[in-house]
């Protein structure tokens, strides 16, 4: 069994130091994790496209391919888009991360368990998928591991995050998805036309 | 011109999409591959300064120019008829945050359709479009592919419209069912 890991003590360390990093975080609880680390215009929350959170990641990734960029989201997310683990593998973008912070269940919608609390390996999903970096982290030493290659440009890099189940309280960033897309791409030097 | 001169050939419409995606500086183009987008894909391939990206699945690619366009890069997405249902709550993506999107969709099942299954999705491909919010196109007449790719593409990236261009089957010629010899 993993050990299970606080998932705001998780994302806090990942994004510990961040520098150039982009990220996009998927519906749901990865977007308050990732809020709680501290908010930052090179963010960019979701609050719905769910099984989209990798999608951007790599339309991102493609488009600025000098910064690192991170997608952190859930089991649930990731898994509304396991195609999307295909694209991302034939496309090879060295600069790309998919954190799935993963805790077999639904956690928003009641706590079913979800695929991967059913059997599913994510791991093995990523590395069929024809990622050449997969990792599991499940312990604070595999993510201190872990986090220089969030910065490395040698990915894609594919990492499943064992977290717990145990409660945490919201935190909640802006909704407002033109804002958030507007502070994203001025944090980057464009203009607003 | 005199009456012994050849038929002029039609337009190469793929090609003045192209060069019209070219002038706006379009950087990625994304696609789940469709027989009457194979020349536009070729060319796309082709070009070192387009990123080109298969997906999976239709939706993934209006994630995609999203994500594009926040790492300030302009996208776009060819796809067939039959995938525009697909995309129906990622299309959400797009008005809850006023992001530009462009796609051309070949159409099925609405101009000598042979296969019955493509005909209920070509039916709905325009509606489905318009009750997320998306601007349609219709190009009917392969003269007019690259004028109206102009047009769409500045709707799209100049005024953060998401638009989307039906190319008519008729135009593009029904799906040939027997191989001729």
């Amino acid at each position: 069994m993993d050990a299970a890991l606080d998932r705001r003590a998780a994302v806090n360390a990942l994004l510990r130091d961040r520098g150039e990093l982009l990220v996009v975080s998927g519906l749901g609880s990865s977007s308050y994790d990732v809020f709680a680390a501290g908010d930052h215009p090179a963010n960019f929350y979701l609050w719905g496209a769910m099984g989209g959170a990798a999608m951007i990641g790599l339309g991102l990734a493609l488009a600025q391919p000098s910064r690192p960029v991170a997608v952190i989201t859930g089991d649930g997310e990731q898994l509304m888009g396991l195609g999307s683990l295909a694209t991302i593998a034939a496309k090879k973008p060295k600069n790309l991360a998919i954190i799935v912070l993963d805790n077999a269940h639904f956690g928003e919608t009641g706590m079913q368990q979800s695929h991967s609390g059913l059997g599913a390996n994510l791991e093995l999903i990523a590395t069929g998928a024809g990622f050449p970096s997969v990792s599991t982290i499940a312990d604070q030493a595999a993510l201190d591991a872990f986090r220089p290659k969030l910065h490395d440009l040698a990915g894609p890099h594919f990492a499943r995050v064992g977290i717990s189940t145990e409660h945490v309280d919201r935190a909640l960033p802006a909704r407002d998805g033109v804002y958030l897309k507007t502070r994203f791409r001025r944090h980057l030097g464009y203009p607003v036309s | 011109m005199t009456v012994s001169d050849p038929p002029s050939p039609a337009p190469d419409w793929p090609l003045a999409i192209y060069q019209a995606l070219k002038a706006a500086d379009v950087r990625q183009l994304c696609y789940v591959p469709d027989a009457g987008h194979s020349r536009l894909i070729r060319l796309a391939h082709d070009d070192p300064a387009i990123a080109t990206t298969v997906l999976t699945t239709e939706e993934e690619g209006v994630a995609l120019s999203a994500g594009a366009w926040l790492g300030g890069q302009r996208a776009v997405l060819l796809m067939q008829s039959s995938g525009v249902g697909n995309c129906v709550n990622m299309l959400s993506l797009l008005s809850s945050c006023r992001f530009p999107f462009l796609s051309f969709v070949t159409m099925r099942g609405e101009w000598a359709e042979f296969n019955p299954w493509q005909v209920a999705m070509g039916k709905a491909t325009q509606a489905a479009f318009e009750i997320m919010g998306v601007t349609v196109f219709r190009l009917e007449r392969p003269e007019d592919a690259g004028e109206m790719a102009a047009a769409a593409a500045r709707l799209a990236y100049d005024s953060d419209q998401p638009i989307a261009v039906l190319i008519a089957q008729r135009m593009i010629g029904a799906k040939k069912w027997t191989e001729s010899r």
